[in-house]
């Protein structure tokens, strides 16, 4: 371009007095840019991948296991990890990978339970209150407000060991501190929704509520509602595997990883493997399930990427 | 005159949470089926009639129906009296009240620890994300952005481990393998309290990282900040005097609504090690079902819960000029 | 090009203060300014005018390192004293900022954090660039603020960002800008913000900066009305390309190009 050209001469007379620490180019500066890729689809796709291998193993654990999970055999208790046990055995002989296999099903499958009831109570919930409005709406949200005033864990030891422990008073529990979030989000979403202008136009044109509901609201609150679900399972999983530990949840002999590691936490000065590797089970599923809940929240939400 | 108002109105919504709190904490007691009575017979071992049965509740009043003993029962506890320990057979109250401290100590030093762990470590990932994409060299680009992974990389692995699990790895390598710390808890002492801070705080912080990196990331994207830059002033200090000072009110939120798990965490933590809180005597109670014992607990706990979120807002009011000046938002 | 040349003879001979040679600037590999060359001379007000998007704010902003996340001058030089700005580094640069270049931004109350008072953090800009004490700072900028005809000073600088009308926010961010007595001031929409009255105030003081300090601007706007009251040469920017650049009195009479001559008969009740 010539006008380029011009202006660079005849800058470079003017300026070549004041000049003193570089003198110009005649070429411009050229600085490459290297923008990160985000390679967010092939995240998804990636632990995407990992989950689909963790929730496969928890749903067959049985058949993935070395050995019999539960026999017992009192001749070999309380091995080191060696080429035939790699994590060892606990007191009662039994194979202790066989029981972090066999203790996936509970503990995972506990935990999607847990995060469906909690999903869809709340958001039903949160619909309804947001579709409704009126008294229901005010005593529902002052019902969420009450459980948001309490800290959630001190409610839920209270309310698993008044139960009487077991699995399902462990994920009762929880439900009962969890479900207010998605009554929330649910509930706020349906109200932006509802006074949208397509709605109205539903409205009038004499849809069904249910209709209304299903083709038009569930559709534009359903990315929150999932994403928070999805990045909820870890912290739930951690959860119940607490209330196991303290002998809330799941009990002895039904293998769960939090309920292992309080029967194993004894052997921690001889065989600290007994109780580190059903610790590092419920690592590594938190862990793909966060990193999933990520690339899930990145992947439906780009203005978030990169945060 | 606008900010006294405020206090007061927040006072006034309190009251509703915190009968919904006691009348929640009854409720699920009364659910739990068993009565004091029961237990206190059963405990005697002795097989007793029913009349005698029915003649100790007229006589504690639980005859009465369920909204009269909910008035009675909140009424005793505004003056102390939470009943006796089914176990224990000693006063509740004041049985809590006694091992109140050893958990409030813990929670401060966590919260404090926890601070000085995430503050500077949030704020380091977070001036590290911003010039990953701003710096002009490219090396230095893929430093920033290095330091910002490597920070919240452990921060997620913070996050993905359970309590329990990170208090017995570090009474594994801390206390049995190198021999640093008592394994069990001798006391209430600075030594037995290193490693259930530290169980406490790891938890914690991960999870603050993650919120002082991402409040302090908009912060850096506020005009204000180009403005100071502008202006020629030194990042440490728009950093320090304006970024913290502005994201100060957002970390406090945060940090006060990580309390109440924090104030779950200390149960299992405190029974982990040996530590003679409040936390350690739920967990008892609860495997024991003493009842009164739980129910003071649960109440207690909510309570201090509430009472800590309004403080926080409170603060809130005085750190934030725009609110204390009601100026429109 | 005729228009260079008469860009030259505006300029009466002065010095080049400030030359864009070249600047191709993107933000995440997205090349928003392309190819855009200029300069401002000694005591020289350039209007660059465009609409929204232009890429007119990045041009300037790039000026001060002040791009922001993902912002980067991929190709030209900025020229100022000898030192190609975009290459040099961020401790250098802050003490040029605000010193020797200064920037009005639109919201000039949104330049300045909304936790603090105005005083404080003014005093605290003046820190940065050397000693000074308070009483002094407060006795200058007190003087700078009478000058831009305001009075009531100690209650300004008493006062938070957000206490402040929209138009006595703006002359804040003037006074902050020129309280070093820079020798470059941008100015970013100093006027888009503000209501009509306000605008013509800021436009006064301008003038004010203009005749009594001397400082070389580049005024930023979309509003051909103020570039035409204060500025002697113009660049108009369309799409991240420069399509006309000379005096202000040629390029509005006389446009070359089809997109000044539209930019010109959008507006409506222009003065004069």
């Amino acid at each position: 371009m010539t006008m380029e050209n011009n202006s660079t001469q005849a800058a470079a007379t003017t300026i070549s007095s004041i000049s003193s620490i570089s003198t110009k180019s005649k070429t411009p500066t050229i600085r490459e840019q290297h923008v990160k890729k985000k390679n967010v689809k092939a995240r998804l796709f990636f632990f995407g991948a990992l989950l689909l291998a963790l929730l496969v193993m928890a749903s067959f654990a049985e058949s993935f296991c070395p050995y019999d999970p539960y026999a017992q055999n009192l001749d070999i208790a309380l091995q080191a990890p060696s080429a035939e046990h790699i994590f060892g055995t606990d007191r009662y002989g039994r194979d202790m990978l066989s029981r972090v296999i066999a203790a996936s099903h509970v503990s995972i499958f506990s935990s999607l339970s847990l995060v469906a009831a909690i999903t869809i109570i709340g958001t039903t919930i949160g619909i309804v209150c947001g579709w409704r409005g009126g008294r229901l709406d005010t005593v529902l949200m002052r019902a969420a407000d009450m459980f948001l005033a309490f800290p959630g864990l001190v409610f839920a030891m209270a309310v698993a060991g008044v139960m009487g422990g077991g699995i399902m008073s462990a994920v009762i529990a929880l439900a009962a501190i969890s479900w207010p979030k998605y009554a929330r989000v649910a509930r706020s979403k349906t109200l932006s929704v509802r006074e949208m202008a397509y709605m109205r136009a539903a409205r009038l044109s004499g849809s069904g509520t249910l209709k209304i509901i299903v083709r038009h609201i569930l559709p534009n609150i359903l990315t929150p509602i999932i994403v928070t679900s999805m990045l909820d399972i870890g912290t739930m999983m951690m959860e119940l595997a607490g209330l196991s530990f303290l002998g809330l949840g799941a009990k002895p002999p039904i293998a769960e990883w939090g309920s292992m590691m309080s029967e194993t936490r004894r052997l921690l000065s001889t065989v600290p493997i007994a109780v580190f590797a059903p610790g590092g089970a419920i690592f590594v599923s938190v862990m793909i399930f966060n990193l999933f809940g990520d690339a899930l929240r990145d992947y439906m939400d780009p203005k978030r990427r990169g945060r | 005159m606008n900010v006294r108002k405020y206090f007061a109105s927040r006072m006034i919504q309190l009251v509703p949470i915190l009968i919904g709190i006691t009348f929640l904490s009854f409720a699920m007691m009364q659910v739990a089926g068993s009565d004091a009575v029961t237990e206190m017979y059963s405990n005697a071992g002795a097989a007793v009639s029913e009349e005698t049965l029915d003649a100790a509740r007229a006589r504690l009043g639980l005859d009465k129906p369920f909204i009269v003993q909910y008035f009675v029962w909140l009424g005793n506890m505004m003056t102390g009296d939470m009943g006796k320990s089914f176990i224990s057979g000693r006063d509740v109250f004041q049985t809590f009240m006694s091992k109140l401290p050893a958990t409030l100590l813990l929670t401060v030093m966590s919260v404090a620890a926890t601070i000085v762990l995430s503050v500077p470590l949030g704020l380091l990932a977070a001036v590290s994300a911003e010039r990953s994409a701003s710096e002009q060299d490219s090396t230095h680009r893929t430093i920033y952005s290095v330091i910002d992974n490597v920070v919240r990389f452990l921060s997620f692995i913070g996050n993905s481990m359970p309590n329990f699990f990170v208090a017995l790895l570090l009474m594994n390598f801390l206390a049995i393998k190198l021999g640093l710390l008592p394994v069990i808890s001798s006391g209430v002492t600075l030594e037995s309290a290193v490693m259930p801070t530290m169980t406490l705080a790891i938890a914690m912080t991960a999870k603050y990282i993650r919120q002082v990196r991402g409040a302090v990331l908009d912060e850096l994207g506020q005009g204000y900040v180009t403005g100071a830059r502008a202006r020629g002033v030194r990042e440490s200090v728009i950093l320090t005097k304006s970024v913290l000072r502005s994201s100060l009110s957002t970390l406090l939120t945060l940090l006060a609504l990580s309390i109440g798990s924090l104030l779950g965490g200390t149960a299992i933590v405190e029974s982990i090690f040996m530590w003679d809180g409040v936390g350690k005597l739920a967990v008892d109670a609860i495997t024991m079902r003493d009842y009164p014992m739980i129910q003071a607990y649960v109440v207690w706990m909510a309570i201090i819960y509430v009472g800590v979120n309004f403080v926080t807002d409170m603060l809130y009011v005085v750190i934030d000029p725009r609110v204390r000046l009601g100026a429109e938002k | 090009m005729a228009t260079i040349e008469t860009a030259e003879k505006s300029a009466n001979g002065a010095n080049e203060i400030l030359t864009y040679e070249s600047v191709d600037i993107s933000y995440d590999g997205l090349k928003v300014v392309s190819d855009v060359s200029f300069a401002l001379h000694e005591g020289e007000c350039l209007g660059i005018v465009g609409e929204s998007g232009s890429g007119k704010s990045t041009l300037i902003r790039a000026a001060m390192g002040l791009l922001g996340a993902g912002g980067l001058v991929t190709r030209g030089d900025i020229w100022y004293r000898g030192l190609d700005l975009p290459d040099v580094p961020r401790d250098e640069m802050r003490r040029i900022n605000g010193e020797e270049i200064a920037m009005i931004f639109q919201d000039a109350g949104n330049a300045l954090c909304p936790s603090r008072k105005i005083g404080d953090q003014l005093y605290e800009s003046m820190l940065e660039h050397g000693n000074a004490e308070r009483a002094e700072f407060t006795e200058n900028i007190s003087r700078l603020l009478e000058r831009l005809r305001f009075d009531d000073t100690d209650r300004i600088l008493g006062s938070y960002p957000f206490e402040l009308s929209g138009g006595m926010r703006q002359r804040i961010g003037i006074a902050s800008a020129m309280m070093m007595n820079p020798k470059i001031l941008l100015a970013d929409e100093p006027t888009s913000a503000l209501d009509v009255v306000a605008q013509k105030d800021v436009v006064e003081e301008m003038k004010i900066i203009k005749d009594v300090y001397h400082t070389s601007i580049i005024i930023v706007t979309h509003n051909i009305g103020v570039a035409r009251e204060l500025s002697d040469t113009l660049l108009v920017m369309k799409d991240g390309h420069a399509v006309e650049y000379g005096p202000t009195n040629d390029v509005l009479t006389n446009p070359q190009s089809d997109y000044t001559k539209k930019l010109i008969s959008s507006v409506i009740g222009l003065k004069r």
